[in-house]
């Protein structure tokens, strides 16, 4: 399983200094991809605008959406952007598209919330192709468009990862939830008669060292305050120690997951630091359970 | 706090007492309909989980519970006039009565007050509160009063029972199946105390009625229950507690609470009573419910964590208990399966118990198990028998010598129709890998009927010789077999390789494609053309001559996809076949041309080798095809010389997706097998040998394919 890092673009009041930053020393190693969320209703980066800051400055690691809410954006002018993030990062973007689950969102974008999953089925039957005209470019690095995946836990959601996409993106939680995920995405992908295995990646949350903590844990608690009581669940799942750190990981590697991304809970440079350090510390069963588990 | 609580069953008492214990401050009053001592009922069964819970939550109410447990931990099956025991499942019971005993006098000792023979018919009656708890069960006169709030639903259930007693001496779980003249009734028993037992018969409605119990008192159904199981209750009396016949009523309801009201046990869910978890439920509810309020003094809060924390738990019940209903619902359709076999399928209705789990439990019924399938599979009675994965099958001639088919799938499976060597060392992998049966990714019988430019054929002689290579090479290095699925894509033809997505029309070089009617697959697909009866024969002698290729090639099994949406199934469904002629409208018309092709096919293929025909159970769309419809076209296959049936679903059109995840297809696939009585094989994302076993000792597939990437 690789290992990326979350851009801080999720987290209210950073500097946009800080991203730049961030994003050029996550360049420099361990971690393989650079990820970003997207809200609209929220003190937060653009994300697509984001990666596009990030490419300037790496030239390793890959861009990734862990998602972007694809119903908010028109098709066409999503395929330019993102063909064009594609072509300036030497086709190091990964495209992760789910209709979100804010309706807010939708009403500020005076876009119909109910629709909503109609309109991603569009846009993925779209995509591709806008990828290939050649009358609208830049061309990107592999014919067929970058790397795409979708999220969503609905039945139709894993139908959408088997008949559009190169894989599934996990929303987060405990790596148990993850697994059951991953089961359904791979039987759909089987069921579709599409060889090899669907890409699985997934999130989640870190704040280390003590200092970080309880910010750690306002952030988390105030960005899923939609979510109503359930946020202070979803903040106690918040890796605050090395050892809930390794546990996570190696929870997800053994249900198969890809690539695992993990995204700062405070926009301090030193997280960048903490986890990385944490990571070179695990030995590589946590990282690579083997071929055991491997379904 | 001053709380309310309506209704002063197991539930409201134990929330009563945790709370109370927890801050004797709290004015807590119990208001219960009956008066003191009276209460219906027979015994209530609670698992080890729960007794962890209970003993955490207070010790004194736990050690006398305990002290009057029956616990037992075997559960016997008395089925054709054998009784077949599986040990090991550890269950505990306790009379309602004594239950309750416990907790009202722990109630009274915390200064708890409780008024009996109380009847509220209007919210109004009620003591002022600042928390009302509806403990007051499935009739809920608090959750009926805020209808509009906590949107209730009640779904009856298709079978009658009725809750009976007895002192026949039971000794474990009893599952008795009794056949007369009116029909099949089932009997579920298990004692809760030294002398008595909880006795519930169950029939369907037509069995019900034909025995006139719809019109039969409480002294004549008892009449009629004495004698229908005379042999079973050995003269010891059955018991009637103001006991009637009815469908049991699932309730779900949307929200648990409303500002200071919360639906507690019954009063906010039900779950059919084979899985014996009502009481439990109720109980683990007042445990979380107590903690919620201990911990916020936020009512607002408290609430919202109680609902969110017990009703994903009761759902994941209500699912387990829903399949274990749907189970003695449906049971006509398993009388033809033998003892061991009906008790497997029994224990493992609900998925929750796996064949793994049962021979941890009890190794000697594991071993029955194997045994049994062994001899019916081989005829070979062994003591060291295998488990059902790897017994042989045997249709018509054809010898497998295992249950486990293994279909890889090919990036580009071929060039011009001839298989590529990656895709051919896949194949033979698949043998080496120990399957019994190499199955063949979808190959056309025509260079028209590819889905793909890269897909694999049998429409020339340049196919024969390298099939031929690769089933020689699989004889040769295994004793596997290997099957040729044929197909032609119909309106799912002419598409790009699938690593770039599904039904992706060609850039260029698009060729005309062929469907039951006009109509695209997908918004971008090419519109097919309707099928005249020239098409027909030419698409019927295609694959007649597909045949006789792969009989040249030496192939050992054939198998016509008649599913997800190709050409032969956009005849078989509703929606996507609209024409007006002989071969649409009704299901038998439908069915002409796919059947016509099965005829054709079976006169080419040698008589002494088995064919399989593959369909797509549902559609998972409103107005579609469905299981029953299947079981149908399963039924008139299996009488034109039909061996076996693969199992899919779905992809008939874009927008039917069925509930994917680990096995999904076993239920439809189970259906099929055993209502239409004909051998099938199923995928549906198998990845481990419990699963497959579990599968095949139930009855539920002959055959498994497992998933795997070679």
């Amino acid at each position: 399983m690789r290992v990326g890092v979350g851009l801080p673009n999720g987290v209210p009041g950073t500097r946009g200094q800080l991203i730049i930053e961030w994003a050029r020393r996550a360049d420099a190693g361990p971690f393989t991809s650079l990820g970003v969320v997207d809200r609209l209703i929220y003190d937060s980066y653009e994300p697509l605008t984001t990666l596009a800051a990030a490419a300037a400055v790496t030239s390793r690691v890959r861009l990734a959406t862990t998602i972007v809410i694809g119903p908010l954006h028109n098709d066409t002018l999503l395929a330019k952007v993102t063909a064009s993030l594609d072509a300036l990062s030497g086709g190091r973007l990964v495209l992760g598209l789910a209709v979100g689950a804010r309706k807010e969102d939708y009403d500020a974008a005076g876009i119909d919330y109910r629709s909503r999953g109609k309109r991603l089925t569009e846009q993925l039957a779209s995509l591709r192709s806008l990828w290939e005209d050649a009358s609208i470019g830049p061309k990107t690095a592999r014919p067929a468009g970058p790397e795409l995946l979708v999220g969503g836990l609905s039945d139709q959601g894993f139908a959408r990862v088997a008949r559009y996409a190169d894989g599934y993106v996990h929303g987060g939680g405990p790596p148990r939830t993850f697994a059951r995920a991953a089961d359904k995405a791979r039987a759909a992908w089987s069921d579709a008669g599409r060889p090899g295995k669907p890409q699985l990646w997934a999130q989640g949350y870190f704040a280390l060292g003590a200092d970080a903590v309880e910010a750690g844990h306002g952030y988390m608690k105030d960005y899923y305050a939609f979510t109503g009581p359930f946020a202070e669940k979803i903040a106690a799942g918040l890796l605050t120690s090395p050892q809930a750190i390794a546990q996570f990981t190696r929870g997800y590697a053994e249900a198969g997951c890809d690539e695992l991304v993990l995204f700062p809970a405070v926009p301090d440079i030193a997280q960048l630091d903490r986890l990385a350090a944490v990571l070179d510390g695990l030995g590589r069963y946590s990282l690579d359970p083997g071929r055991l588990q491997e379904a | 706090m001053k709380i309310v609580i309506l209704g002063g069953g197991p539930a409201g008492l134990y929330f009563a007492l945790l709370t109370k214990k927890a801050n004797p401050r709290h004015d807590i009053t119990i208001i219960e309909r009956n008066p003191a001592g009276v209460t219906y009922g027979w015994g209530v069964v609670f698992s080890d989980r729960t007794l962890a819970s209970f003993q955490r939550a207070d010790y004194k109410t736990y050690e006398q519970i305990t002290n009057h447990f029956v616990i037992w931990d075997a559960i016997d099956v008395l089925y054709r006039g054998e009784t077949i025991r599986c040990g090991g499942h550890v269950i505990a019971s306790i009379a309602r009565k004594q239950l309750l005993y416990i907790l009202q006098r722990r109630c009274d000792e915390l200064g708890i007050a409780l008024k009996f023979g109380c009847e509220i018919n209007d919210l109004a009656e009620l003591p002022e509160y600042d928390l009302l708890i509806a403990a007051d069960g499935l009739n809920s006169i608090v959750r009926k009063t805020y209808t509009p709030i906590f949107k209730p639903g009640i779904e009856l259930g298709k079978a009658r029972y009725i809750w009976l007693g007895t002192h026949k001496v039971l000794d474990s779980f009893t599952f008795i199946f009794r056949e007369n003249e009116h029909g099949l009734f089932q009997v579920h028993a298990y004692p809760f105390s030294g002398t008595t037992s909880t006795f519930i018969i169950e029939c369907d409605e037509a069995s019900w009625l034909k025995a006139g119990l719809d019109k039969a008192g409480e002294a004549e159904s008892l009449a009629y229950c004495k004698q229908l199981l005379a042999d079973d209750l050995d003269g010891a009396p059955l018991l009637s507690n103001n006991s009637k016949w009815i469908s049991f009523p699932t309730l779900k309801t949307r929200t648990w609470h409303s500002q200071n009201i919360v639906l507690l046990g019954d009063a906010a869910h039900t779950a059919h009573f084979s899985i014996g978890s009502g009481t439990r439920l109720a109980m683990e509810d007042a445990i979380a419910l107590a903690t919620a309020i201990e911990q916020h003094p936020d009512l607002e809060i408290a609430l919202n964590e109680y609902e969110l924390e017990r009703k994903p738990v009761v759902e994941v019940f209500q699912r387990a208990a829903q399949e274990s209903q749907t189970y003695f619902e449906t049971i006509k359709r398993y009388l033809d399966l033998e003892p061991v076999q009906f008790t497997f399928q029994l224990l493992t209705r609900s998925g929750r118990i796996s064949y793994d789990d049962l021979r941890l439990r009890d190794t000697h019924f594991g071993d029955a198990v194997n045994r049994w399938f062994t001899q019916q599979a081989s005829g070979h009675s062994l003591i060291a028998a295998p488990p059902p994965m790897f017994t042989p099958l045997k249709l018509r001639e054809l010898a497998l010598v295992n249950r486990l088919v293994l279909s890889p799938l090919s990036t580009c499976p071929a060039q011009d129709g001839i298989p590529h060597d990656a895709y051919a060392a896949q194949l033979t992998g698949s043998a080496l890998y120990g399957a019994g049966l190499v199955l063949t990714e979808p190959t056309s019988v025509s260079v028209q009927g590819r889905v793909t430019p890269a897909c694999a054929g049998m429409y020339d002689e340049t196919h024969v010789a390298a099939w031929a290579r690769i089933v020689e090479s699989i004889h040769a290095a295994s004793p596997a077999k290997i099957a040729i699925q044929l197909n032609h894509a119909g309106r799912r033809g002419s598409t790009r390789p699938r690593t770039e997505g599904l039904d992706r029309p060609l850039k260029q070089g698009n060729w005309p494609l062929l469907s039951a009617s006009p109509l695209p697959y997908t918004p971008q697909s090419q519109l097919p053309q309707e099928l005249d009866r020239a098409a027909m024969d030419q698409v019927r002698n295609d694959f007649v001559r597909a045949t006789q290729l792969a009989q040249e090639a030496n192939f050992d099994l054939l198998q016509l996809n008649f599913a997800h949406g190709y050409l032969l199934a956009s005849f078989l469904s509703p929606l996507t076949n609209l024409r007006s002629d002989e071969y649409g409208r009704v299901l038998e018309q439908r069915l002409r041309f796919p059947l016509e092709v099965f005829d054709a096919v079976r006169v080419a293929w040698p008589a002494d080798k088995p064919i399989s025909v593959a369909i797509s159970a549902s559609d998972y769309v409103k107005g579609g095809f469905t299981i029953e419809d299947a079981v149908s076209v399963t039924q008139v296959l299996k009488a034109r010389g039909c061996d076996i049936v693969e199992v899919r679903a779905g992809q008939t059109t874009i927008d039917g997706e069925p509930a994917y995840g680990r096995a999904f297809l076993t239920p439809l696939s189970d259906q099929v097998r055993n209502e239409a009585g004909i051998p099938t094989m199923i995928g549906g994302y198998l990845t481990t040998s419990n699963e497959v076993n579990t599968i095949l000792a139930a009855g539920r597939a002959d055959l498994c394919i497992m998933n795997c990437c070679i």
